[in-house]
């Protein structure tokens, strides 16, 4: 692992359906709380799902309505903030290098459209289209206007990188942000991404695929993953912000990094458009070019941060990849998501952020709600109770509709 | 140290047709007449798709599980992918896509427009429940993923090594040959395909640019032509392209179409001097030295404000411009890469040996890349 190839967070940022910032998200999550809860958002009447781990803003109080557009800008730039406060980067004079932001796609949401249409001359879309430009809506709407007001915000330098790998993108955020600064692009990089998407539509949507837990009963334990009575994730918001930065770049400035990037993999899989193939198959070659990158082997690598969504199909198959790669007894196993549920396009961000929480702190999350062994499933899951122990190098997994598999390597030292 | 990276596959297809036959007639003719529906979106026009052979590309299976925009651009990347000879090699290559939102349930929504005026208020956030989830088909939903259209390429092609897919209009497209650029020119990968599609035929997409007020109003014009704050035509659009690493493509015996030798991207907030003019001559600075006399200059300039970018070409010098949205229309995330191709196809055609490629987004963003003759 020669030094170059390692990348420096200096700054880590948190907004969670635990809490605002890393302090009290990563305080919640070690005491075993669920961020879960009903939803009050908006009406839930005759829907299967109705209750996420939304992150419920100041802003929203009273049932006022925030679009999805400005939840994410806010969410965002909250995690933006504190990891460069932590950092000793932004400010004034603006932020060094690009941004790269993981981000869910925009629209003009429901509400916006029938809001149009009662003004619009003509009925339908051809009125909706032809309605007078409604003043700064395009500054939420368009794909291009979240990156461009965060860009203008943080005085990022250059083009700001937005993308989506779906249930990925939060660690295909650190790797493309990882690349830049390994080939020389940038000194640094402040990435972001975040989800917003508990809306009414995007509820009915993943609920119509039967991918969410049904719980409404009990929403707290519906997040069971590994566990033999999960019956799908749970839909949840939040942002995770690292400031990457070139070694040479962190030394020069005298910042002390709180943890490292080590490497990502990737692979796509071309068995199914929402199922990944069972047999694990992709998985393992994700996370093998994963540890490749980093180069380390398997035994190398004290704690698993998994994608453990909590649906029947995913925990098995990541089960059976684990074993591929790491034999009989694979280190410690848990998931962030039997707590803040699954925040789709910041899950990698957040996962990687908690990972390297994990690797300062020695403390391993628990997977809570885990309470009957799936036969299928034999891996240590740290149950219930956050566990002490020495990690030096955590692997964080990610796999996405669509056939994303993405994994990344963090350590406390390059 | 970087390696040179070569266009070995180009996968085209616009309301002109397929492939560089009808691209390349259109480039030579000035005064062009493209090909236009005015009516099926009045008062918008658009440049429509022709009929195409979708099935040549992709089993009736996976047709039925994509709209419009994802069946084009997996037609288009299979185009790639066979002129470059490169589709028993799909596994070991990377995947780099532009994609804006995936296509809503229009006649769904237009339903519930209609409908919902007859249920009192206070109904109906539950009745509005109930209708989207006994409305939606699930299948349509995945087309909504705007990473569905890298998805459906990895499950009809193969093409697997890495997915990734950018957002944001046009700035997309640029960025995603530019990240596709460095990754090949820095050994990340060998070959990256590299594109987006758009269906112009769709009112969700002629909303979302209408309330931003970016739809061209009146009669079509030539871009040049527009007046003042300008607009534009969406246009079907299919591009993908294969970057290859040169002494890839030398080892395996494929005649590139042209070198990408750099693409650079930015973006102005477009207030006060931070003007999009002023982010291009910075992005021209690495260009200055290594264009030639005689350059082509070729620019995928939406048509809103065309005179911004107008006066940014005249400012460097280079040659009078050719606006690819005059013959394809503005194909949004895929216009950059659609340049780029037509720059390519030239230069192996041997009809210009060095093109600049220039493109301002519409909204924000902008863009230049260097193609030349190999």
């Amino acid at each position: 692992m020669s030094q170059q190839r390692a990348i420096a967070v200096t700054g880590i940022g948190l907004v969670t359906p635990l809490g605002f910032g890393v302090v009290d998200s990563w305080a919640a999550l070690l005491a075993g709380k669920s961020g879960v809860r009903p939803i009050t958002r908006f009406a839930t009447d005759n829907l299967k799902t109705r209750f996420a781990a939304s992150v419920m803003l100041p802003e929203e109080s009273g049932g006022r309505f925030v679009s999805a557009a400005d939840r994410l800008h806010s969410y965002a730039g909250m995690a933006a903030e504190e990891a460069l406060a932590m950092a000793g980067l932004g400010g004034r004079a603006g932020f060094p290098g690009p941004l790269v932001l993981g981000m869910p796609p925009i629209e003009v949401e429901l509400t916006d459209r029938l809001a149009l249409l009662a003004r619009a001359n003509t009925p339908g879309y051809a009125g909706l289209a032809s309605a007078s430009v409604e003043p700064g809506l395009a500054d939420r709407t368009l794909m291009m206007a979240a990156p461009a007001r965060l860009a203008a915000r943080f005085g990022t330098r250059g083009a700001p990188i937005s993308l989506t790998t779906a249930c990925a993108t939060g660690v295909t955020a650190i790797q493309v942000a990882m690349e830049a600064i390994r080939f020389g692009e940038a000194d640094c990089v402040l990435c972001i991404s975040a989800e917003s998407s508990i809306q009414t539509e995007a509820l009915i949507r993943f609920s119509l695929l039967q991918a969410l837990s049904t719980r409404n009963d009990s929403p707290e334990t519906a997040s069971r993953p590994f566990d033999a009575t999960r019956d799908g994730f749970v839909m949840a918001e939040g942002a995770a912000c690292l400031v990457l930065e070139s070694a040479a770049h962190a030394k020069a400035r005298g910042a002390k990094p709180m943890g490292w990037v080590l490497g990502g993999g990737e692979f796509a899989d071309g068995f199914h458009r929402t199922r990944a193939n069972p047999d694990g198959s992709t998985i393992v070659t994700a996370m093998q070019r994963a540890l490749d990158d980093a180069g380390i082997a398997p035994g190398q690598v004290d704690y698993i941060n998994a994608h453990g969504t909590s649906t029947p199909e995913n925990d098995k198959m990541e089960s059976a990849g684990i074993h591929t790669v790491f034999g009989a007894t694979p280190p410690p196993v848990s998931s962030n998501k039997s707590s803040i549920g699954h925040s789709i396009s910041a899950s990698g961000a957040i996962e990687a952020v908690f990972s390297l929480l994990t690797i300062r702190d020695g403390m391993m999350p628990p997977t809570i709600n885990y309470g009957t062994p799936d036969p299928a499933i034999a891996l240590d899951v740290v149950p219930n109770v956050a566990r002490a122990a020495k990690v030096q190098r955590a692997l964080s997994n990610s796999f996405g509709f669509g056939g994303q598999n993405s994994c990344l390597v963090l350590g406390a030292e390059p | 140290m970087t390696a040179e990276v070569w266009i070995t596959g180009i996968g085209l297809v616009s309301s002109l047709g397929e492939g560089a036959g009808p691209h390349l007639a259109a480039l030579a003719e000035p005064g062009f007449q493209p090909v236009l529906d005015r009516e099926s979106f009045a008062p918008f026009t658009i440049h429509p798709l022709p009929a195409l052979p979708f099935e040549t590309q992709m089993p009736r299976r996976d047709l039925r599980q994509m709209e419009t925009w994802q069946r084009l651009g997996v037609f288009a990347a299979g185009l790639a992918l066979d002129s470059a000879a490169a589709k028993p090699l799909a596994a070991e290559i990377d995947l780099m896509v532009a994609a804006g939102g995936g296509e809503r349930d229009v006649a769904l929504d237009e339903a519930i427009f209609t409908e919902i005026t007859a249920v009192p208020p206070a109904e109906r956030p539950a009745w509005l429940n109930q209708r989207i989830a006994g409305g939606l088909r699930p299948t349509l939903f995945l087309a909504q993923l705007p990473n569905l259209l890298a998805g459906s390429i990895t499950i009809v092609h193969g093409v697997a090594r890495s997915s990734r897919t950018l957002m944001g209009m046009e700035l997309a497209g640029a960025d995603a040959l530019r990240l596709g650029l460095s990754r090949v020119a820095h050994g990340a990968s060998q070959m990256t395909l590299v594109g987006a599609s758009l269906n112009p035929a769709r009112w969700d997409e002629l909303m979302t640019y209408g309330t931003a007020g970016l739809n061209l109003a009146g009669d079509w014009q030539p871009v040049a032509q527009r007046p003042a704050s300008g607009g534009f035509c969406l246009g079907g659009l299919g591009c993908f392209l294969l970057l290859e690493a040169a002494d890839h493509a030398r080892a395996r015996g494929v005649t590139p179409f042209a070198r990408l030798a750099h693409v650079g991207t930015g973006m102005a907030r477009r207030e006060a001097e931070d003007t999009a003019a002023a982010s291009a001559a910075t992005l021209f600075e690495k260009l200055r030295d290594r264009l030639r006399p005689g350059a082509a200059v070729l620019s995928a300039a939406s048509g809103v404000d065309p005179a911004d970018e107008a006066g940014f070409l005249a400012s460097t010098g280079a040659g009078p411009a050719r606006y690819s949205a005059d013959l394809l229309g503005h194909g949004v995330e895929a216009s950059f890469p659609a340049a780029v191709a037509l720059a390519a196809l030239q230069a192996q055609a041997g009809l210009a040996p060095q093109t600049l490629v220039s493109g301002f987004g519409a909204y924000r963003g902008e863009a230049l890349a260097m193609v030349e003759a190999v």
